[in-house]
């Protein structure tokens, strides 16, 4: 296993890139950093799989592939099947002895926009998940489908308006709550679980080395800024992404096993949700004096969840 | 010209070249871009200036139409923190051993998060207008701001 230096930045920066730019994805979008940072992680040869979504249309747009390494394109919901049949195939003809080089080290990864993760693709993702390949799979998490024109998906937060589920005089924008994908994964027994967020370089780091590391299915949730849809100028994607994990709106943590909760991330001053709400245009009507409650509600489910997690983490069961 | 496209279609299997393009009702089962001609080596351990590229990698198109400003870079203020390395989202900040050399203008589209996340006192990179001259954005960088209390 060939994990490259992440000790500090300098040193991260002599890994060469192997996503190549001049894809088609928008100025300041964060699915690009987080991919970067992935295939930096490590040396080995990566064998990626995407579901249908951004990440998909934007970087092989015919005849323009930007991956410089093996890369399926499949369906809509099925990139985890993808990537855990090639695994399967790899072990086979690994044991077959037909392979051209068997001892050069091989790692599955697929990755899913937040609509093919926590809708479309959910049911192959679990069914992945519990047959126990050996692969990573990682979710871009933008809250709607970007793609497609930003519709809800079940990743959208409350309060915020998308283009089905509108924000005006008689609703508030999105009325449910975002499924906790980090659970259910969790809950499925996988070896390492995460949610991690592109602005904390060095902890997104570790935790894709240590999903690489592990043997069998590894889910990690990652936070990615659509300057598009959460309607923000596309040079505050970091600035933005800093608001999500101080308000707490996004905690950075990993749970092991299924049962070992570790908080990666402890904001040293906890902003108020409003700063993070504030920064972008999807929740705009939630300052009129009408919409104050939804405010407190976000703030009031943040601050359980925060709570919950620091309990979890002392519990250490 | 390179070939690496290999289409499916009711002829069997085929190799393309780049300038003959398929339409979605030939291509019947799939199609395989090569990032690289010939043989594929692991570009892990290869630059981008050592790198066989193929006409299908992205590497060779340009996205720099996109662009009305774009950020200049300032080597005399720049301390090689690769702040703007790691959170480039289009691969266009050229960084070897450590050091930042300058600016992809061929895959830029001028997001500004370079700007954003560098913390040098004044910026050593700042955007500036698509049209402007790099010597003349040099000319006119600000000075060093004094902290506000």
């Amino acid at each position: 296993m060939a994990i490259t230096s992440i000790k500090n930045l300098k040193e991260f920066s002599t890994n060469n890139d192997r996503f190549e730019g001049a894809h088609l994805l928008c100025p300041g979008c964060a699915h690009s950093m987080i991919v970067r940072e992935l295939m930096n992680c490590t040396d080995d040869n990566l064998v990626l799989a995407s579901n249908t979504g951004c990440l998909e249309v934007s970087t092989a747009v015919y005849p323009y592939t930007s991956w410089d390494t093996s890369w399926i394109h499949i369906g809509f919901e099925n990139a985890a099947t993808a990537a855990s049949c090639a695994e399967s195939m790899y072990k086979a003809r690994k044991r077959k002895g037909t392979l051209k080089d068997p001892d050069a080290p091989v790692k599955f990864v697929a990755f899913g926009g937040d609509g093919s993760t926590y809708d479309i693709g959910f049911q192959w993702l679990s069914g992945a998940m519990e047959r126990g390949h050996d692969f990573t799979y990682i979710c871009l998490d933008n809250e709607n489908y970007a793609n497609t024109g930003g519709q809800r998906s079940s990743a959208t937060p409350v309060g915020a308006h998308t283009t089905t589920a509108q924000a005006g005089s008689v609703s508030y924008g999105k009325k449910q709550k975002k499924k906790d994908i980090v659970a259910i994964m969790a809950a499925h027994g996988a070896p390492y679980v995460a949610q991690l967020a592109p602005n904390k370089w060095k902890s997104m780091a570790k935790g894709f080395q240590k999903a690489l590391e592990t043997e069998g299915p590894c889910f990690i949730n990652t936070v990615s800024a659509c300057t598009t849809e959460w309607k923000f100028d596309p040079k505050d994607t970091i600035n933005i992404t800093d608001l999500a994990t101080d308000t707490l709106m996004f905690p950075i943590y990993e749970i092991i096993d299924g049962h070992e909760l570790n908080i990666l991330y402890r904001p040293k001053n906890v902003l108020k949700v409003e700063d993070y709400l504030g920064a972008q245009g999807r929740y705009r009507h939630l300052f009129k004096p009408e919409n104050k409650h939804v405010i407190e509600r976000i703030q009031k489910d943040i601050d359980e969840k925060w709570e919950l997690l620091q309990r979890r983490e002392e519990a250490r069961i | 010209m390179s070939k690496g496209v290999l289409a499916t279609d009711k002829r069997g299997i085929r190799e393309l070249g780049a300038e003959e393009k398929v339409g979605w009702d030939e291509v019947t089962q799939g199609v395989t871009l090569n990032s690289f001609v010939g043989e594929s080596e692991n570009a892990a351990f290869l630059k981008a200036e050592e790198r066989n590229y193929n006409d299908f990698n992205s590497y060779t198109a340009t996205v720099a139409s996109w662009r009305i400003i774009k950020p200049v870079y300032n080597r005399d203020i720049c301390i090689d923190c690769q702040n703007c390395w790691v959170w480039c989202p289009d691969t266009s900040i050229i960084s070897r051993d450590k050091q930042m050399l300058g600016i992809d203008y061929d895959h830029c589209k001028g997001c500004g998060v370079c700007v954003e996340v560098c913390p040098t006192n004044p910026k050593s990179l700042l955007m500036f207008g698509e049209a402007e001259e790099t010597e003349a954005a040099l000319a006119s960088w600000p000075e060093k701001k004094k902290k506000e209390k």
